[in-house]
């Protein structure tokens, strides 16, 4: 491994949209662990709403395209689990009767990570120098605990952030009910399924939550501001990277 | 059994206003999930039984024929009758006949997802016999002409006091409140019908190819009173069922338990091998057994062989949050949860069973569970594949994915496109920071607040960034 490896951004849909935030925390958190950060601005989505959707003549044209923008790189990082667990294990299942494309995605797929576990199992960072004065829950989103087994690594990272004490909430490994398109096409069930998830958010007695899925974390932030919560809601990112400032994600409370 | 999917939004938001349901599906639910980890934490090979069992189970569909075959030989030498069912009808109308053909008039019936699925009940009933189902969740779906709403908990989605309503109108007795009132009470009106049983229908949790046996698990008794006591035994079973050895059914045992209800192991395990022998002290007279195809061969070779190794214990739907909230009759067949969601479209068809592969957010609690490893997010997905080649999906959603597709496969639009709305959705959020409706958003704003962007995008603030 160089030891400077460059490792190339991968800017996923939803924080490049709604949260910047996330974005430049976690350029800091990989400066940090001694990495070059790029953002190639050719790229797009990882096609995971495709693939998902059944769509999968779509979603391995968005592969195709994201391969050939990142394959130059030593790594391609993302704030998201589910983002990253799309590179990492589904790339090579889209391409499995496509010998041209089957060893870029697989090469691709060795080289992905989720940020929180490039940062500890690739990168062997064990603290941050961070602070946060709050009580915090951390919610474990499904894609990133059970496609890339992220379970300890931010709650090892979040451990030695000054000031900040973690509560585990009941049934934190429990789906919220975001689920991509999920969320849109059943919303009732999607959003019992998020009352489930607020219900142990509140028993767990903190001001804020965290996540490393933005789409998860956009979902509860909706449905705890709707219920005029007054918890917190950041990326797991923005807090390690001492970012956690303003009001989280959803906005101020009324 | 009549296909009621297609309706499954509307049925899944009736259950989700019904407060009774939640009470119910709650409490037993979430006994099953902290036992079955509780006792899988006690069980350092669980997790190589689990293997060993899905490795297993490969084995034997690879070479079913081969097992069938044995497993036939087996039965038909401990003096019992194998009878192969292409289908539903074919299965009903084997049954009806044994029926007729020993005058019967009463059946008693041990737990049958396969007699389900066949539409047994409801065929013997139309032929005049006086069918009992003598599970005590089984009964009580029976006296409220309803469906089970789960593969080992078939009224888990009545709560203790509508159970009482029920005994009190069938039996006519004073009112039970308690549990164990309530069981004593079922367990007396089901005695008798027992001993006037002329047939006794099982299911079969294993077929052992290298003895005949079938075996029930349970935890009532029920099914070795239902097949010891009548004239008749007859086992309905899938063909997908077998396993060679009773060594191997050791195995199934250690991890069927724990998975379904969390115990070691059920409190019956119950072996049967052909009719009553001379000198045995009772048993049947005749012993047959009816294998189900229905649907299942033609799953052997393809993409959801997997599903075969299905032992039906329940721990996906345990486990599934959608389940948990909308209860098991939304799914409008036999199978509810995970394993349904992917069974029932390979059953009954892909067209009546659109939402039941979709509503789902593949978060991957039922496979981390399953004992036999069943990939079931993945199976779910490519159901959604096949959907989407044969255009079964609302015409709005098949648009919005194209052009989904369209603009983010050409990266300056999908900036652009992103540089807009992250402008137009944080005017839109003003000073709170968050957005209450959406017009064509209301999907998620209808119970959701849409927290509103920053402003920029992230890649045209990287862009602008001075390095």
């Amino acid at each position: 491994m160089p030891p400077s490896p460059r490792v190339g951004l991968f800017a996923t849909c939803l924080m490049n949209l709604f949260r910047p935030n996330i974005g430049f925390a976690t350029v800091k958190l990989l400066e940090e662990a001694g990495c070059m950060v790029e953002v190639p601005l050719a790229q797009t989505c990882c096609g995971q709403p495709g693939y998902n959707n059944g769509d999968f003549d779509a979603a391995r044209a968005l592969a195709r395209q994201l391969i050939a923008v990142f394959e130059g790189f030593d790594y391609v990082v993302g704030p998201s689990g589910s983002c990253m667990a799309t590179l990492r294990v589904d790339y090579p299942k889209l391409f499995e009767n496509d010998a041209d494309w089957l060893p870029r995605a697989e090469a691709l797929a060795a080289k992905s990570w989720e940020l929180l576990s490039f940062l500890t199992d690739v990168r062997g960072m064990s603290a941050v120098q961070a602070d946060y004065a709050g009580t915090v829950t951390y919610h474990d989103s499904c894609s990133g605990l059970r496609s890339l087994g992220i379970q300890q690594q931010p709650r090892l990272l979040l451990a030695s952030v000054g000031g900040l004490e973690l509560t585990e909430m009941r049934d934190a490994e429990v789906c919220c009910g975001f689920g991509g398109t999920f969320c849109v096409k059943y919303p009732e069930i999607s959003s019992r399924m998020a009352d489930e998830k607020c219900a142990n958010i509140d028993a767990a007695g903190v001001d804020t939550l965290l996540g490393g899925d933005l789409g998860c974390l956009l979902h509860m932030a909706g449905r705890l501001k709707r219920q005029g919560s007054t918890v917190k809601v950041f990326h797991t990112a923005e807090v390690l990277a001492g970012m956690a400032t303003g009001e989280g994600i959803g906005g101020v409370p009324e | 059994m009549k296909v009621s999917s297609p309706q499954f939004k509307e049925k899944s938001v009736i259950a989700l206003a019904d407060p009774r349901l939640r009470q119910a599906l709650g409490q037993s639910r979430k006994g099953f999930v902290n036992k079955r980890a509780e006792l899988v934490g006690e069980l350092p090979e669980f997790e190589q039984l689990r293997d060993e069992a899905r490795d297993l189970k490969n084995h034997v569909l690879d070479n079913l024929d081969h097992y069938l075959e044995r497993y036939e030989a087996a039965v038909t030498a401990a003096g019992g009758h194998v009878h192969w069912a292409r289908d539903a009808e074919e299965a009903r109308s084997i049954i009806l006949n044994i029926c007729q053909r020993v005058n019967a008039k009463t059946i008693t019936k041990g737990k049958s997802m396969v007699s389900e699925e066949i539409g047994l009940n409801e065929a013997l009933e139309a032929k005049g016999y006086t069918v009992v189902e003598t599970d005590l969740g089984e009964y009580i779906i029976q006296l409220a002409h309803e469906p089970p709403s789960h593969i080992i908990a078939p009224a888990i989605h009545k709560t203790k006091e509508q159970v009482s309503e029920l005994f009190e109108t069938a039996h006519g007795g004073p009112r039970k409140s308690t549990v164990a009132d309530l069981v004593t009470e079922a367990r007396l009106v089901l005695r008798d019908k027992y001993f006037q049983a002329d047939v006794g229908i099982t299911g079969g949790n294993f077929l052992v190819a290298e003895t005949g046996s079938s075996i029930i698990v349970t935890n009532e008794g029920n099914g070795d009173l239902t097949q010891t006591l009548a004239k008749v035994h007859i086992v309905t079973s899938g063909i997908e069922r077998i396993v060679p050895t009773l060594e191997d059914v050791a195995l199934f045992l250690r991890i069927l338990a724990r998975s379904a209800t969390g115990q070691e192991t059920e409190t019956y395990t119950t072996l049967s091998t052909g009719p009553r022998r001379p000198d045995d002290v009772d048993g049947p007279e005749e012993y047959h057994v009816v294998l189900v195809d229905n649907g299942r061969s033609k799953m052997l070779g393809g993409k959801f062989q997997d599903m075969l190794r299905c032992i039906r214990c329940g721990a996906c739907m345990n486990h599934c949050p959608v389940y948990g909230a909308i209860g098991g009759h939304a799914y409008g067949w036999v199978y509810p949860g995970p394993m349904g969601a992917v069974l029932t479209p390979l059953f009954v068809g892909l067209d009546a069973t659109y939402d039941l592969p979709n509503a789902c957010t593949l978060n991957g609690r039922c496979e981390s569970v399953c004992p036999v490893r069943i990939p079931l997010p993945e199976l779910l997905r490519e159901l959604r594949h096949m959907q989407y080649q044969q255009g079964i999906r609302p015409p709005g959603e098949q648009r919005a994915l194209g052009a989904w597709r369209f603009v983010a496969e050409r990266p300056r639009l999908y900036q652009f496109a992103n540089r807009l709305a992250a402008r137009v959705l944080k005017g839109l959020g003003g000073r709170t920071g968050r957005i209450g409706s959406l017009p064509f958003a209301s999907a998620w704003t209808d119970s959701r607040d849409m927290p509103a962007p920053e402003g920029k995008t992230f890649l045209e603030l990287w862009q602008a960034k001075p390095r």
